[in-house]
C-alpha cells in the first residue's frame, strides 16, 4: 500500500457543558442567526425603489442598506469596509487571541448548530461514540438519518436565507418553490446547502486546522501579552503532576503536601472540546478560542469547592507573574488605523453628493471655428441621479466670463431616482488676441427646485492644439 | 548489473509489483493518490458528456454535431443549427436582452419627430451613444471620428458652416440622396494677376487687410461677368445652400489652408490656386444602404454636432 496522503480524521464526539462562555456563545448565536435569517424580511420605507431594508439588486446595479442606496461608482467604499474588517481582527486578535474564530466566525456558529442537532437526536457523548461504534442497525440508522436529514434542512435554509438577500425576499420565497426563480438563486441556494452540510457537517474542525488561512495568520499575531485560554501549568501540576482525586488526594491541602497539583485529571476539558484537542498542552494551532474548557474546568472546581481559574483567560506574561500590558504600539497602532479608516469612510458616505455628474471634453476634434469668430467645445456631461425623488436640473458655466452654453434643442432635464443619462453641451468663446491655448471653467449643474447644493465640475475650453 | 539485494531504503513501505528478474531486478508500486485518480475520472466524465452535448469528433469530412442546439432566424426562416459561436453571436444580436432593448430605444427614437427628438435628453443620450457607432461604420471614413472633416478635402460637421444646409431636413435630404460638389476651374478663363486680384477680394471678404486696388479689382470680377462668382456664392459672397456654394465670408475655410498660410502672400496663392483648379466633390447616397431610423438617428446626431440650424 502506498503512504496516505493525509492523516484520516478522528472523529470527535463533544461533551456539552454550561457555563458563563456558553451562555455568551449561545448569546451571539441566536442574536447573529436572529440578524441573518429575519434582516431580508425587514420592510422599509422609500419614496422609490423596493421596500426591503436590506438588498442586493444586481440587475439594477444598486445595493440597498437602510436608507443608503450604493451605487457601483461607490465600490472604494467596500475597501474600506474590508479594511476595517481586516484591521478590526488584527487588532483583537493582538489583545485577546481568536475571538473572531471562537464565538464570530460561521464555520464556529453553524458547527455549533449542527452539533446541538446532533445531541438531540442522538444523545450525549457517550451515546453518540457508542452509536458510531455499533454495527448498522435500525437505530443507527434511523438516528444518523435523521441528523443528516436536520443539517440538510439547517444548511438549506442557510442557502435560501442568503439568497433573499438579492431579490425581493417574499416573492423570492414563493418563485424559489413554484420554480419560477432564477437560475442563479438556484445554483446559489445549491451551492450553499452544499457547502454548510459538508463544512459544518462533515469538515468541522477541519476546516479551522487545515484550510482556514485566519487561523494561521491569527496564530502568529499572537505575542507574550495576548490574552489566550491557557491551562495554568503551575497550580495544576504541582511538582508530582497532576492526580485523580482518589483516596489521600481529596482535600486541595492533602494534595497541595503530597505536592499534587490542583488538575483531577478528570478530562471534562478534552471532552469539550470541539477540536478535540488537550489545552493542558499548551497553547496549540487547533485551539479556536471557545473558551467551552474553561465552562467545563470551572464546572469541576466548583464542585471541589476549589477557586476558579485553573483554565482561564490570560497571557503568557501574566502566567509567569509579569504585568500584561494591553497597551503596545501593534494595539495602539491598529486601534487608530481603525479610528481613520472607520472616520474617512463614514466621512465619505455622509458627503456623498446627490448627484453624479462627470463632464469630459470632446477631443475628436478639440475645437472649432466658428461663422462668428468664436471658438466651440463640445463636452459630454454623464449625469447620475443617486436620490431618491426627481431631479429638475440647470447646467450653467461659470468661470469663464463671456463663455456661452448650447445644449441645442434641449431644455428639460429630469433626471428620475437613479436614472443616468449623458447631456451633449457646447460652449462658444471669443477670444481675444493673445489669450492662452486652454483656459478652466466650470459647468454649474443646480436643482430647479433647490433640493441639493449646486454642484461644480471643472473642465477646460481650448483655443489651439 | 546491480547486486544491492535490498534496493529499497526502509523495507515494507513500497510494495514492489511482485515480478522479479534475474533473481533480484523488481520495480516499484507506487500507485497514483486516490484523489489524483478520482480527479482523473471526473475529467473522463466531463469529456462523455461534453462529446454528447456539444460538437467533438471528426468523422470523415464531417463532425459529430452534439445534441446541444441553438435557434436563430437568418433571412427571415428559423433556423436550429448545432452549438457553435457564431449562431450564438446571432442569437445573442437577435434576442439578447441588450440588443432588444437596442431596438425598443431605436424604434421609439425612429418614430419621434425631430422637434421632440432633439429637445429630449434621453433621447438624445440614445443617439449619441447609437450614432457614435454608426457614424463610425459609415461617415468616420471621409468625416473623421469625431466629424471633424479635412480641410481640402471633406466638411467639418461640428461647426455652423453649412455646404447644403444645416436644418435636419437638409441633412437628411444629403444623407438620402447624397450630394455633389462642384466649382469649375479658372484656369481657361483667368489669368495669373486675375486669379490673385480674386483671392485678395474674398480673402478682404474674411477680415484680412489686402491691396485696395487688387480687391477692388477682384470684387469686380467675383461679382461680374468675368468670373461670375456672385451666381453661386451670392453677391455678398454668403453662400446658397441650394447648390452647396459655401459661404465665403466667414473666416471658415473647408478647402483651402488658409489658417495653415503664414503671410497675406502664401494665402493670397493659396486661394489662387485653388480657383485655378476648381473642385468637384461627392457625397454618397445612403438611401438603400440605412433604414430610415438609422438616417433619423443620424441626422440628429449629425444636427447636434455643434452646428445645427
Amino acid at each position: 500500500m502506498s503512504q496516505p496522503m493525509y492523516e484520516a480524521r478522528v472523529p470527535i464526539h463533544p461533551r456539552s457543558v454550561s457555563g458563563r462562555f456558553r451562555n455568551l456563545k449561545s448569546g451571539i448565536l441566536v442574536l447573529a442567526y436572529g440578524v441573518f435569517f429575519l434582516l431580508p424580511w425587514l420592510r422599509w420605507e422609500r419614496e422609490t425603489g423596493p421596500s426591503q431594508a436590506v438588498l442586493f439588486d444586481i440587475p439594477a446595479r444598486q445595493f440597498y442598506l437602510f436608507d443608503l442606496v450604493v451605487y457601483p461608482q461607490d465600490i472604494f467604499w467596500l475597501a474600506g469596509l474590508l479594511m476595517i474588517a481586516a484591521l478590526l481582527l488584527f487588532f483583537v486578535t493582538g489583545i485577546a487571541g481568536r475571538v473572531f474564530c471562537g464565538y464570530f466566525c460561521f464555520q464556529t456558529l453553524w458547527t455549533d448548530v449542527y452539533m446541538f442537532l446532533e445531541r438531540r437526536i442522538q444523545g450525549e457523548r457517550p451515546a453518540r461514540i457508542r452509536l458510531s461504534n455499533q454495527p448498522w442497525n435500525t437505530e443507527k440508522l434511523l438516528k444518523l438519518g435523521a441528523t443528516h436529514a436536520s443539517w440538510l434542512l439547517v444548511a438549506f435554509a442557510t442557502g435560501l436565507g442568503f439568497v433573499l438577500y438579492w431579490a425581493d425576499a417574499p416573492t423570492m420565497v414563493r418563485d424559489f418553490f413554484t420554480g419560477q426563480a432564477a437560475g442563479a438563486a438556484y445554483i446559489t441556494a445549491g451551492l450553499l446547502t452544499l457547502t454548510t452540510y459538508t463544512f459544518a457537517g462533515l469538515a468541522r474542525e477541519q476546516v479551522c486546522t487545515y484550510m482556514c488561512p485566519y487561523a494561521r495568520f491569527q496564530s502568529v499575531m499572537f505575542d507574550r501579552d495576548t490574552l489566550i485560554v491557557s491551562y495554568d501549568q503551575a497550580r495544576g501540576e504541582g511538582a508530582a503532576g497532576r492526580g485523580k482525586p482518589v483516596r489521600d488526594l481529596k482535600t486541595r491541602e492533602a494534595r497541595q503536601q503530597a505536592g499534587v497539583g490542583d488538575c483531577i485529571d478528570c478530562g471534562y476539558c478534552v471532552q469539550v472540546c470541539p477540536t478535540g484537542i488537550d489545552i493542558r498542552n499548551g497553547l496549540q494551532i487547533e485551539c479556536i478560542h471557545c473558551a467551552l474548557c474553561i465552562d467545563a474546568c470551572d464546572t469541576i472546581m466548583d464542585k471541589q469547592g476549589w477557586p476558579r481559574g485553573l483554565i482561564r483567560y490570560t497571557s503568557e506574561s501574566a502566567l509567569e507573574g509579569k504585568k500584561t500590558r494591553f497597551l503596545k504600539l501593534k494595539t495602539v497602532g491598529y486601534g487608530l488605523a481603525i479610528l481613520i479608516v472607520g472616520g474617512l469612510l463614514v466621512a465619505s458616505v455622509l458627503s456623498r453628493p446627490a448627484l453624479d455628474a462627470n463632464v469630459s471634453q470632446v477631443r475628436q476634434p478639440l475645437f472649432v471655428q466658428m461663422g462668428d469668430g468664436s471658438t466651440q467645445n463640445s463636452y459630454e456631461i454623464a449625469l447620475n441621479n443617486k436620490t431618491q425623488h426627481s431631479l429638475d436640473l440647470e447646467i450653467r458655466v461659470a468661470g469663464l466670463e463671456g463663455a456661452v452654453l448650447d445644449l441645442g434643442r434641449v431644455e428639460d432635464i429630469i433626471l428620475e431616482p437613479s436614472q443616468r443619462t449623458t447631456v451633449l453641451a457646447r460652449v462658444r468663446y471669443t477670444a481675444s488676441p493673445g489669450s492662452p491655448s486652454r483656459l478652466p471653467l466650470e459647468f454649474e449643474i443646480v436643482d430647479r427646485e433647490g433640493s441639493m447644493e449646486p454642484l461644480r465640475i471643472g473642465s477646460q475650453l481650448s483655443l489651439r492644439p | 548489473m546491480s547486486t544491492n539485494e535490498n534496493p529499497s531504503k526502509k523495507p515494507g513501505q513500497v510494495e514492489t509489483t511482485g515480478h522479479v528478474w534475474d533473481s533480484n531486478l523488481q520495480e516499484y508500486n507506487n500507485p497514483l493518490p486516490r484523489w489524483w485518480l478520482w480527479g482523473f475520472y471526473a475529467t473522463v466524465v466531463f469529456a462523455l458528456v461534453y462529446w454528447v452535448l456539444y460538437p467533438a469528433w471528426p468523422v470523415g469530412g464531417s463532425f459529430t454535431k452534439g445534441v446541444n442546439t441553438i435557434t436563430f432566424m437568418q433571412d427571415g426562416e428559423e433556423v436550429t443549427t448545432h452549438w457553435n459561436t457564431r449562431s450564438l453571436f446571432a442569437r445573442e444580436m437577435q434576442s439578447g436582452k441588450q440588443a432588444v432593448r437596442q431596438r425598443e430605444m431605436l424604434e421609439q427614437v425612429g418614430a419621434m419627430e425631430y422637434e421632440t427628438l432633439l429637445a429630449d435628453v434621453e433621447a438624445m443620450s440614445f443617439v449619441n451613444a447609437y450614432a457614435k457607432g454608426a457614424f463610425g461604420t459609415w461617415c468616420a471614413a471621409c468625416h473623421q471620428t469625431g466629424g471633424g472633416g479635412v480641410i481640402g478635402q471633406y466638411p467639418n460637421l461640428r461647426d455652423d458652416h453649412w455646404l447644403w444646409g444645416g436644418t435636419t431636413e437638409r441633412i437628411e435630404e444629403t444623407l438620402v440622396l447624397g450630394r455633389n460638389g462642384y466649382m469649375p476651374a479658372y484656369r481657361e478663363s483667368l489669368d495669373g494677376q486675375q486669379l490673385e486680384q480674386v483671392a485678395s477680394y474674398v480673402l478682404s471678404l474674411n477680415g484680412f487687410a489686402m491691396n485696395d486696388t487688387d480687391v477692388a479689382a477682384g470684387g469686380e470680377i467675383f461679382n461680374g461677368y468675368l468670373g461670375g462668382c456672385y451666381q453661386c456664392h451670392g453677391a455678398d459672397a454668403a453662400g446658397l445652400d441650394s447648390q452647396g456654394a459655401p459661404n465665403l465670408s466667414n473666416n471658415i475655410w473647408g478647402l483651402v489652408d488658409v489658417p495653415g498660410a503664414a503671410n497675406d502672400e502664401e494665402r493670397v496663392a493659396r486661394v489662387a490656386r485653388f480657383v485655378h483648379q476648381g473642385v468637384q466633390r461627392q457625397m454618397p447616397a445612403f438611401a438603400d444602404r440605412l433604414s430610415p431610423t438609422e438616417i433619423r438617428v443620424l441626422t440628429a446626431y449629425v444636427h447636434s454636432l455643434g452646428g445645427g440650424q
